[in-house]
């Protein structure tokens, strides 16, 4: 068949808000945009495991560690799942993840910020877990098959993620006076890196139009900043803690708030690599993978011994 | 007689409480660095398992010792005051390490947990037969491991004996006669240590056969983790799993 | 460096007894026993399984889209297969 006629019916199927399934016919570019988009999200899945298991060991109480462990574990389930759902597209984990190693890829920006107490582990669950399913929840409806579903299964197991933040944050809030200070402290440093993981404002950013046309994405970047401000201001408020933003306001007329402007500036550097962990994440998820190399190629040799001695 | 049960319940709730819980913290160190994905949820999973155990171990001593906490006991105790084996506290080392460490605990926890579900204890036999549920697969996924590796390629096999040469001289305290080991007869009706350990001979030589490594005794130091005598590793440990409750003394998170 | 890439295996579960095992995705393991494992450490996380099957992906035959119209559409026009296309009397009631 010819490939107008191909064309013509995959952007009919996207019209008519039919998924797209690993073997029909695609544009190279549909299939190129996804691959980079799920990788880059299951690299932000794997990477973030860092920052926060950086803190199970200090969990403050048995109750916090297991549920600490198991976030992070599901983080790890979730890059699994997103892999998987980027090598249905032909990608193999493998070149992605030297991608990721060798800086090709990216993964968003938050996870380049250090964790410096258990306020940012709150922090963390609050607002970059709020903003991530901000993100996801509308990512259930992409196009693209196996990445919705994946989506989809990722949104049902994060729903404890927020919580376990959030219960966090408020029994730190309503706790000592060094808890709140501490937790306030993790709001001013985690706030605008939260903001930033939606990605440039629409104007600036390269891939957005391609991938709202293609309904890989659902929603603008602004779109979900905005919703993200909007539903989390009131979460402060409760806390009682102070987002760091003097410009800050609610907007009767529009219904939504209003807020400061975003540093870009910060924002582009780290994520050129230039951010407070960049190194040492990228490190560590290297490390990780060099180190278990001969336990792969070990597994790999003695499943090929196995199956030698079932054929002799 | 009441009192010495209760001792006994004790020393046997602590010792396994203490395993559980400081074995789960070194594999919960693995957390994010494992060798593949599917391989670091599948150890995470076991270390949830363990701490989850060490919270039904801990908060069961803690009743015997007049209504402490699960918390009460893993923050606010010293070194002395442990009482795992020595080698649970030591450092991860390589993959190889792990799983080979985790494979002799495994092997002595399975033939542990098989004679406490029999103690007329209701409580120790609950959670006994909670942990046999999740020590069976962990028995099963390190012994597969340790054999994988070991007839695995030239560089694994040399990597095991690394890791043998490790582990090995902390398996004499899993079979040590001693007292806490011994007076478990008044929890357990005919219970006999020396079962526990031919049961783990039994196990551990299966495995090492396959595995292309020695199962020789050798003469073991008497080690008495199970006493509070530990390593330097367990100050570190601590330091690093207390620092909060001791830090803020009045918080609670 | 020789191979350090586990193959893919397709992964379905079967959430309760009565059930049909479902696609719930993929997985790398170094042989089948082994993605059995990981597919119970993977998928398994929450109690949603009581059954697993893993598949080599290599082995899945899968239809081509572009036979979808032969495949597919031949048995939209057989209405007469499907109880609506009958009529009942209302008074026999429900059949």
């Amino acid at each position: 068949m010819e490939t107008t006629t191909l064309e013509h019916r995959f952007n009919q199927k996207i019209e008519r808000e039919e998924k797209i399934e690993p073997k029909d016919w695609m544009p190279d570019d549909y299939r190129k945009n996804n691959i980079r988009q799920i990788s880059q999200h299951a690299h932000s899945e794997i990477v973030g495991m860092l920052p926060e298991a950086n803190w199970i060991t200090r969990a403050p109480s048995l109750r916090r560690k297991v549920a600490l462990l198991a976030k992070v574990q599901d983080e790890a389930g979730h890059g699994l799942y997103l892999y998987s759902a980027a090598e249905t597209l032909g990608a193999g984990r493998d070149e992605m993840i030297d991608d990721l190693h060798s800086g090709k890829a990216k993964y968003s920006s938050i996870f380049n910020y250090p964790t410096t107490t258990w306020a940012d582990i709150g922090a963390i669950g609050w607002l970059v877990d709020g903003a991530a399913i901000t993100n996801q929840v509308a990512l259930c409806r992409t196009s693209y098959g196996p990445y919705a579903r994946a989506m989809v299964k990722i949104c049902k197991e994060e729903s404890f993620h927020q919580r376990q933040g959030y219960e966090i944050m408020c029994a730190m809030a309503f706790g000592t006076p060094e808890q709140k200070a501490m937790a306030q402290d993790a709001l001013n440093r985690w706030w605008w890196p939260s903001l930033m993981m939606f990605g440039p404002t629409d104007s600036d950013s390269v891939h957005s139009q391609k991938s709202m046309d293609w309904k890989i994405k659902r929603y603008s970047n602004d779109e979900l900043r905005q919703e993200f401000v909007d539903k989390t201001v009131a979460q402060a408020e409760y806390l009682g803690l102070t987002i760091p933003d003097p410009d800050l306001k609610y907007n009767e007329e529009t219904g939504h708030y209003t807020f400061g402007e975003i540093d870009w500036k910060e924002f582009y550097q780290v994520i050129s690599g230039n951010g407070p962990c960049n190194k040492e994440r990228i490190e560590a998820r290297r490390k990780a993978h060099e180190d278990g190399a001969w336990v792969r190629e070990a597994a790999n040799a003695f499943a090929q011994k196995r199956a030698n001695q079932q054929v002799a | 007689m009441e009192q010495e049960k209760q001792k006994a319940a004790l020393n046997l709730s602590l010792v396994m409480g203490d395993n559980a819980l400081i074995l789960g913290h070194r594999l919960s160190e693995w957390c994010g660095h494992g060798p593949i994905l599917e391989q670091d949820i599948a150890l995470s999973n076991i270390a949830l398992d363990l701490i989850g155990q060490a919270r039904l171990w801990l908060s069961h001593a803690g009743k015997l010792q007049g209504g402490k906490s699960e918390d009460d006991l893993a923050y606010h105790r010293d070194v002395f005051d442990f009482h795992n084996f020595q080698m649970v506290e030591t450092p991860n080392g390589h993959w190889g390490t792990t799983l080979l460490r985790q494979f002799v605990y495994d092997a002595w926890h399975h033939a542990m947990l098989q004679k406490l579900v029999l103690a007329q204890d209701e409580d120790i036999a609950g959670i006994a037969r909670k942990s046999l549920k999740e020590v069976n697969y962990h028995l099963r996924w390190s012994s597969e491991w340790v054999i994988r590796l070991g007839d695995g390629t030239e560089e694994s096999g040399a990597k095991m004996q690394e890791a043998y040469a490790d582990v090995w001289p902390y398996v004499g305290e899993l079979l040590q006669k001693d007292t806490w080991l011994t007076e478990l007869e008044q929890l357990i009706p005919g219970f006999q240590a020396d079962e526990i350990i031919s049961l783990w001979w039994k196990t551990v030589r299966e495995v090492f056969s396959q595995a292309n490594l020695s199962s020789e005794p050798m003469d073991w130091l008497y080690r008495k983790g199970h006493l509070g005598h530990h390593t330097e590793h367990l100050g570190y440990i601590l330091a690093e799993m207390q620092f909060l409750p001791r830090a803020y003394p009045d918080a609670t998170w | 460096m020789s191979n350090q890439n586990w193959p893919l295996f397709e992964v379905f579960i079967r959430s309760k007894n009565g059930l049909s095992h479902k696609h719930v995705g993929s997985l790398h393991a170094a042989d089948a026993p082994m993605a059995i494992e990981n597919a119970r450490d993977v998928y398994c996380r929450r109690n949603e399984g009581v059954s697993i099957w893993v598949v080599p992906s290599t082995q899945i035959v899968a239809s081509d889209p572009e036979d979808a119209e032969a495949l597919y559409e031949p048995a939209k026009d057989k209405i007469y297969r499907h109880p609506t296309f009958y009529t009942v009397p209302d008074e026999v009631g429900h059949m």
